[in-house]
């Protein structure tokens, strides 16, 4: 009789447990999906910016090009697996800063109106691109942590949700930028 | 924006985290946003149109110091339905693990949560265990801030994932030229103290322990005492040889000590530990005040290791007293304090601050996208109960 009990109040216990891991699963999956797609749409953005300022012969057209080319890349690698993403994004970071390394020739862009204001936007687009991905990041690894533990892979609390993956890639603000 | 910011300790009590989050709503308002303040209100006299009463507050032991804050169910309601009715683009929690409204905030709510941590914990591992309770709540917020490297090392190490540093801001406008405190004397020198007289922790005991050392060599000096707590128990475990040089002056609005600050000669932080950042010593740099303080490792850092204030030995009041009388002596020295500071200070001003915060903020969330109430996770979100409103 008393061992009955007690297996039923763990049963319980048991139960009571999983139900809130699985809510917490739940909770992380939604806040890494948040997450990806700001950040998907701070990386849209930096592209963007990157193309306006190759176009608007603010720059030399090599460096233009260079530019040009790296950030359609990058705009054009949203569907595609992560690390070929990543990569696209890596290069149009190494694009822009080969263009935008040296801060005397930064501040040759800045003497026009338009090129200060690309200049300015492109800045802001560069944090909110490495904030929003260190957040994104953080919840990943919050949700790996979760996931990984025992009795959410024995139970299978996760679902058929994909592992989640972290952006790995080069956000470093040009040279040029960061120091104006 | 808007902007919802939650304050756990009371509005009507001074304190680094209530300025904190007093100087970023003014500023963000400054900068066109829409805020509304949460906090416990003791006084709800008068109060500021942009701060919500989140009901009167209670004394607690909290991370080492007494905390006045208010939790419950019926502030649980008072946060939801601030919550429901604020339509914000962004929730900013302030010490989130402060048992009060910041973490029925973050408990009540869901959507873009930002999170500022300010304290480095006395004990982290209560930090730990802190995290380990109210993990449904913490995993919500979607972007931490630290406000120093040490609070941000306390995070990471015991609570696991990284906040952006963004250091503290200053209302730098605020602390210039707002005129003296008529109270504090002018023809001799003269040194503040400003903080809890009653909270160990802020070092009045080694300020007050230094004293005689002082006076026998500059017998007119005067200190200023400004801060709250029990006015009693300090005056009578004063040595009555001192009282001559010693004055309370109780509790000061911010524009009184601005101009305390701006009165004094030096200012003397000797506080003996869990600071994290030390954000009055950048006020009396903002007004041009020469500062001693003891060598913490927050203070050094905003210090600049002496450069931009002088240091002397944490808890050694032998050593104060020496720096102190050297200060006091030296106006040329002090002059050149006062001009490293007013360089160091300009890095935290809120008017450049407050663009990173705001960075944080459009990184949080999709455009669009709003806080709303959360029931999940809650008893009457499990029995699929709606909460009484």
């Amino acid at each position: 009789m008393w061992l009955l009990i007690i297996i039923t109040l763990l049963l319980v216990i048991l139960g009571l447990y999983l139900s809130m891991t699985a809510g917490r699963i739940d909770r992380l999956h939604q806040r890494i999906e948040t997450s990806s797609l700001a950040l998907d749409a701070h990386l849209l953005r930096r592209s963007s910016i990157a193309l306006e300022l190759a176009t608007a012969g603010v720059l030399d057209p090599a460096s233009g090009l260079l530019i040009a080319d790296a950030a359609h890349a990058a705009r054009t690698s949203a569907d595609l697996d992560t690390v070929s993403k990543a990569q696209a994004e890596s290069d149009l970071t190494a694009a822009l800063d080969a263009a935008l390394e040296d801060p005397e020739e930064t501040a040759e862009i800045e003497i026009t109106e338009l090129g200060s204001g690309l200049l300015d936007e492109l800045d802001a687009a560069f944090r909110r691109v490495q904030l929003s991905r260190r957040f994104h990041n953080d919840a990943v690894r919050a949700c790996r942590q979760v996931r990984s533990q025992f009795l959410v892979r024995i139970f299978r609390l996760a679902g058929h949700t994909a592992w989640p993956q972290t952006l790995e890639m080069d956000d470093t603000r040009p040279h040029g930028l960061a120091e104006r | 924006m808007k902007i919802g910011l939650v304050c756990p300790y009371t509005w009507d009590t001074p304190g680094g985290v209530r300025s904190h989050v007093a100087d970023l709503a003014l500023t963000l308002q400054e900068h066109g946003h829409t805020v509304s303040v949460l906090a416990p209100v003791d006084d709800p006299a008068d109060l500021p149109p942009w701060v919500v009463d989140g009901g009167r507050a209670v004394s607690v032991p909290y991370n080492g110091a007494v905390a006045r804050m208010n939790f419950g169910l019926k502030a649980a309601n008072n946060v939801r339905r601030w919550v429901r009715d604020g339509d914000f683009d962004v929730l900013h929690i302030h010490e989130p693990l402060a048992p009060g409204l910041s973490l029925l905030a973050c408990w009540v709510a869901r959507g873009p949560i930002v999170a500022t941590w300010h304290s480095s914990h006395v004990r982290s591992r209560m930090l730990s265990a802190g995290y380990y309770i109210a993990q449904t709540a913490m995993e919500k917020v979607r972007g931490s801030i630290a406000v120093s490297e040490d609070a941000r090392r306390t995070l990471v190490a015991h609570v696991g994932g990284d906040a952006v540093l963004i250091p503290n801001g200053v209302r730098v406008a605020a602390f210039i030229d707002d005129g003296r405190l008529p109270q504090i004397a002018s023809d001799v020198p003269t040194i503040l103290f400003l903080g809890r007289i009653d909270e160990p922790r802020k070092g009045l005991d080694v300020l007050l322990d230094s004293l005689p050392t002082i006076i026998a060599q500059i017998p007119n000096v005067q200190v200023y005492v400004a801060g709250p707590g029990d006015l009693g128990e300090q005056h009578e475990n004063l040595n009555p040889a001192l009282s001559q040089s010693v004055t309370f002056l109780g509790r000061l609005s911010d524009q009184d000590k601005a101009r305390a600050l701006r009165s004094v000669d030096l200012y003397v932080a000797p506080h003996t530990g869990g600071e994290s950042f030390g954000i009055v010593l950048i006020e009396a740099m903002a007004a041009e005040t020469a500062v001693l303080a003891s060598d913490l490792l927050a203070f050094r850092r905003v210090l600049q290791d002496g450069k931009s204030g002088a240091l002397f030995a944490n808890e050694d009041s032998s050593d104060l007293a020496a720096q102190a009388v050297r200060l006091l002596g030296d106006s040329a020295a002090r002059e050149q304090l006062v001009n490293a500071g007013r360089t160091r200070v300009r890095e935290f001003d809120w008017d450049v601050v407050v663009d990173d915060v705001i960075a944080v903020y459009e990184s949080v969330g999709m455009p669009g996208e709003k806080v709303t109430t959360d029931i999940r996770g809650q008893i009457v979100g499990r029995l699929g109960m709606r909460p009484v409103s």
